[in-house]
């Protein structure tokens, strides 16, 4: 078991073999991402019922909440690419990572964004510099490090190395962008979807907003392997494989 | 595993191990200034300090906000359930803002103990609720309390409120 393992795991490695197969479930994937998104958006913003307080302009939650949390769980996807790049010094782990970047910079920066336009009509301000806030915006600067770090080295040894060592000390942020609404006194209100105990809101609320989390899912999903593909021709260029299929 | 990466492994743990202590430590020695506001309580202790621009953060009181019918002067009491904080602001309120919610003013004391905000902020709950669901849970809850003792202070209210709020979907 553990050999067949093994021998995925390097096989799994090459972005030749990675580049073939991905090419095969990106239309699935496509599909249904898209799928999920139009009919989460449909269902959460005209069929889902308008909440007692907010009224209508709650229904920013469902982007919000999802693309909030795909910048947190993209974080943890970038530095495991980066720990696997630095012990296995596997070439395709260091490609995830520096593709898994502006990605997760720019779901970070829209979860901000939304953020913000949903604080104005609720909170009464666009931006408080509370610690819900305050950390998701060191998330922000955490990936435009990386991407900065990724671009400032010539030799590809080094970037790698140092990009994996800041993802993983980044990773510290994580916990505490979660627990922050209940460590300290912020203006964000703590999380509404629990891993623990039962959501408070309710379930005709909910299930449009865990299509939309599942959909974003597979979106991000779609996001990081078509960067990646782009990585793996950028770098691969002069392979004889990829000249192949140029011609 | 071969050595070279068991090394590598160790040093990945040591990263994030030494990085998660560090910034764990600072986190916890920073805690007291990482919180957004005051309450009440915090205020009336002496830990807020007196003569700069402070946030104070508390449920607004029941029936205790005033408003004067010909500008935008208002006047309401904050609390926490062991203190109170009575609040002037001349502007305009989110629209969130109401009694029994919870609200944080960014401001200063004036000398007749009153807190000068200069903005005030509605800070919302996790719940999310179709309106009549919610007046369905009014409706249950003014029965409940109906029978309870009348005039109860403000301290039994949150309390209720926060019962009432805390409680989940099943």
């Amino acid at each position: 078991m553990w050999q067949f393992i093994k021998k995925w795991f390097h096989r799994f490695g090459t972005p030749r073999w990675f580049y073939h197969t991905t090419s095969r479930w990106l239309p699935w994937l496509a599909l249904v991402s898209i799928g999920l998104l139009v009919l989460g958006s449909i269902w959460g913003l005209g069929f889902a019922p308008e909440d007692a307080r907010q009224g209508n302009s709650y229904r920013i939650i469902y982007i919000h909440v999802p693309i909030s949390v795909l910048a947190m769980v993209g974080y943890y996807i970038m530095a495991a690419a980066g720990a696997v790049a630095l012990i296995w010094k596997i070439k395709l782990a260091d490609m995830v990572m520096v593709s898994a970047a502006p990605i997760g910079a720019a779901f970070t920066f829209l979860a901000l964004l939304t953020g913000s336009i949903w604080g104005k009509p609720t909170w009464g301000t666009y931006w408080v510099w509370d610690a819900r806030i305050t950390s998701m915006l060191v998330l922000l600067f955490l990936y435009l490090g990386v991407i900065a770090l990724n671009q400032a080295f010539t030799s590809r040894d080094t970037a790698y190395k140092a990009c994996a060592i800041l993802s993983l000390v980044g990773t510290v942020n994580i916990p505490i962008i979660y627990k922050s609404v209940d460590w300290w006194y912020t203006l964000h209100q703590p999380a509404t979807i629990k891993l623990t105990g039962a959501s408070t809101i309710h379930p005709d609320m909910l299930k449009p907003l865990l299509v939309m989390i599942v959909g974003f899912y597979c979106f991000y999903a779609l996001l990081l392997i078509l960067h990646t593909r782009v990585e793996i021709l950028r770098r691969e260029r002069r392979s004889s494989w990829v000249k192949g299929l140029i011609r | 595993m071969k050595p070279a990466r068991r090394q590598r492994l160790q040093l990945v743990i040591f990263i994030v191990s030494v990085a998660s202590i560090g910034i764990g430590l600072a986190v916890y020695a920073l805690r007291d200034n990482i919180n957004l506001f005051y309450t009440p309580s915090q205020v009336m202790a002496g830990e807020a300090p007196e003569d700069t621009r402070i946030r104070v953060g508390g449920m607004v009181v029941t029936d205790s906000f005033s408003r004067q019918e010909d500008s935008l002067e208002a006047l309401f009491d904050v609390t926490d359930g062991a203190a109170n904080i009575r609040i002037h602001y001349n502007g305009i309120l989110p629209d969130l803002f109401s009694e029994g919610e919870a609200a944080v003013a960014i401001g200063r004391w004036t000398s007749d103990g009153i807190f000068q905000a200069e903005e005030v902020m509605a800070k919302h709950d996790e719940e999310y609720t179709p309106p009549e669901v919610a007046d369905a849970m009014e409706k249950a809850h003014s029965q409940r309390s109906g029978q309870g003792v009348p005039g109860q202070d403000t301290s039994s209210q949150d309390n209720q409120g926060q019962e009432n709020s805390g409680k989940p979907y099943q």
